[in-house]
Order: structure tokens, then sequence, then C-alpha cells
């Protein structure tokens, strides 16, 4: 099958229940996104589907077929998403492992909402989770990238 | 599992309590188990139209009412989940379609059919009922009028609830629930039977002081 992975088309040949998430890490090689739970329960491997974040653990290869997926590798090119800058400037992560989740579903809500309010950042957030306890950095970082004033450490 | 036919009103086991009320001439009806539906055929004994009408909606509410149909009808903005209807986890949220928030949208996670790995349940087209549907915590009085008003029931005729009974592919989930979750009693289409023969004798409701 047919999928298109960060603007470049790449031909899979796997089961197609195959979770995306094997076919983005094992078959492309691709592992900025991370296996976390395994049930859609933390969002360490959130991708989007033609922008839509999908949590690529349960999500079936086949439902990507002749879709556009992006990774956390694709959402810039050069690291410079102002997600990214702002993740760097106020020093997000701590162990990093759910962080690659946490930015695609910032980018994907900033996308949809540009200037989200705190209940919005906290709904779309909410299925992301960290072990670390940096929300309260995250949000600050999801403000800054918005060029919202406030709220950082 | 047994309905009486109480003054005029059959009272379903499941769906209202216990169903203990002062009993003038109760019609029995065939005992069933707790995932058995009864048959349009078992209700034949009762003459009057009315009262045949609301025990036709009592056996149907046995499905309407279950937890696995009742939990996308939350009358909040966040669904159950399980049998003891326990808010949603991870903490979704219904959103402007009721089809979550962006980032926590159903599809994120729920895909077109149940996933047995992971025992995510999936179906066609998995969202929530808008809130003008709620059914939690309503009683079948409240479901019955909310069903059949078109300005309750996404502007549905009484002929097209029946067929979105029948035949719906979301509906069709509540007996095909995956993993070890509990399926809605009885059969798709038993249970269409059951809201064409409601309709076919006047979509009769509980009456009020039921709710």
């Amino acid at each position: 099958m047919k999928i298109r992975v960060n603007g470049t088309e790449r031909t899979l040949d796997v089961d197609p229940e195959m979770p995306l998430l094997w076919a983005i890490r094992d078959v492309l090689g691709l592992t900025g996104t991370k296996y976390g739970c395994g049930e859609a329960l933390c969002g360490a491997c959130s991708v989007h589907l033609d922008g839509h974040v999908v949590r690529s653990c349960v999500t079936p290869v086949r439902r990507a077929e002749g879709k556009r997926v992006t990774t956390i590798e694709g959402l810039s090119a050069a690291g410079d998403h102002p997600l990214q800058r702002a993740w760097l400037e106020l020093r997000v992560p701590q162990c990093g492992f759910c962080q690659a989740g946490q930015l695609m579903t910032a980018a994907a809500l900033l996308e949809a909402t540009p200037a989200p309010t705190d209940d919005e950042i906290d709904a779309s957030m909410a299925g992301n989770l960290c072990r670390c306890g940096t929300y309260p950095r995250i949000r600050a970082a999801i403000k800054r990238a918005a060029g919202i004033k406030g709220d950082e450490p | 599992m047994r309905i009486e036919l109480v003054c005029g009103v059959a009272v379903a086991a499941a769906a209202c309590g216990n169903g203990a009320r002062t009993s003038t001439a109760p019609v029995e009806l065939r005992e069933v188990a707790d995932h058995e539906l009864r048959a349009v055929a078992d209700f034949d004994g009762i003459r009057d139209r009315d009262a045949r009408s609301r025990a036709l909606f009592a056996e149907a509410g046995r499905v309407l009412m279950h937890p696995r149909c009742v939990n996308c009808h939350p009358a909040g903005d966040i669904p159950h989940q399980r049998l003891a209807m326990e808010l949603h986890d991870p903490p979704v949220q219904r959103g402007p379609d009721d089809r979550g928030v962006v980032g926590m949208e159903c599809t994120g996670c729920h895909q077109d059919r149940n996933q047995e790995l992971t025992r995510v349940p999936g179906a066609p087209g998995w969202h929530l009922a808008p809130i003008e549907m709620a059914w939690v915590g309503k009683s079948a009085a409240h479901i019955c009028a909310q069903i059949q008003d078109p300005a309750r029931n996404g502007g549905k005729t009484l002929a097209e609830i029946v067929e979105h009974s029948a035949h719906d592919e979301l509906v069709a989930w509540g007996w095909a629930p995956g993993a070890d979750r509990e399926p809605v009693p009885g059969t798709q289409a038993e249970f269409g039977a059951l809201v064409a023969a409601w309709v076919a004798t006047g979509a009769a409701c509980p009456p009020p002081e039921e709710q």
C-alpha cells in the first residue's frame, strides 16, 4: 500500500492490520514516535493522519492508505516549528519520552485553534501523559508558540 | 426476566426497577434470560393496543437503557464506559460536533472495528449522541418521548427510527462489543422488530409517573 509519510510517498508491503506505529518505527525507521502503553491511553505514539491526531499504536496501517502521515520528524524541516522552538526555550522535556506525542497534539491544536484558552489546551492535551510532570511547561510553551503572554515559569 | 401488565401498564423489571406494584390481572410474559429479548409474538396476548405498545417499548428499553448503549448518550460532555458507567478514561470531551476535541477526537483511538489485541472498541462513525439525545439518568418515558421527537432525534421519522434501530452500523456494535464486554440483549434483528412493532402499535410511551 502507498502512504505519504512526511511528504514522501512510501510503499509498504505489510499486514494491513499492522499498527501504524510498527510501520513507522520498524519498517520506515522513523523512531521519533514512541511506543508507550500500546493501548491508546498515554499519547506517546501520537501522529497526524491527514492533519488529525491519531494514536498510531492502535491504528491499523490500512487506515493510512492513500493518506498523509506526519510524524515528529516531519513537523518542520529543520526542527524549528514554533512549538519546537518554544519547547527548547522553556526547556520543556525532562526525560523526553512523551514529548514527540505532546508536540504532535499541540501542533494539531494550534493549527485548529491558533490562540487557545487554558481550557482548550487542557482538553486537547488531556490524552498525552507525562510521567515527569512537565505539564506546566508544556502549557506555557504552547502559549509562547501561540504568542500568548503570561503563564511562563 | 419478567414483565407484568399492571393496570394497563407493562412494567419491565430491567428498565423500571423491580416493578413491584399492586397487581390486577397481570399478563405474564414468557421468562427469558438477561441476554435474550422476547419476540414480538410474545406480546400478542396483550389485547389492549396501547398496553401492548408500551410493553414492546419496555422490552426494547432493555437494549436502549443498557450501559452499552447509554454510555455514549451522556447527559454531559464526557461519555461513560463499562457496565458501571464510569466516566471515559482518557478524559475525552464531547467537542463541537460530538466527535471529540482537536487532539482528542473519538476516531483518534476508536477504529472502524473492534481492535482485538488492544481491546479498543470500534465501529464505523464512532461518536457521541448529541446532547438532545442524552439518555444517562433519563427515564424510559423520557427516552420514549425523545426518540420520536424529530427535534431531539436527528430529524428522523418513526420509519427512520425503525431503520436506524435495525440496521445502523454503530447501533450494531452493541451486540458485538468485542473483547470481554457484555453485549446488549438479543440480536439487532430482534430489536429492530420490537421497535417496528412498537411503532406499528402507535408508539405508546410509559406514563409520565414512571419518570
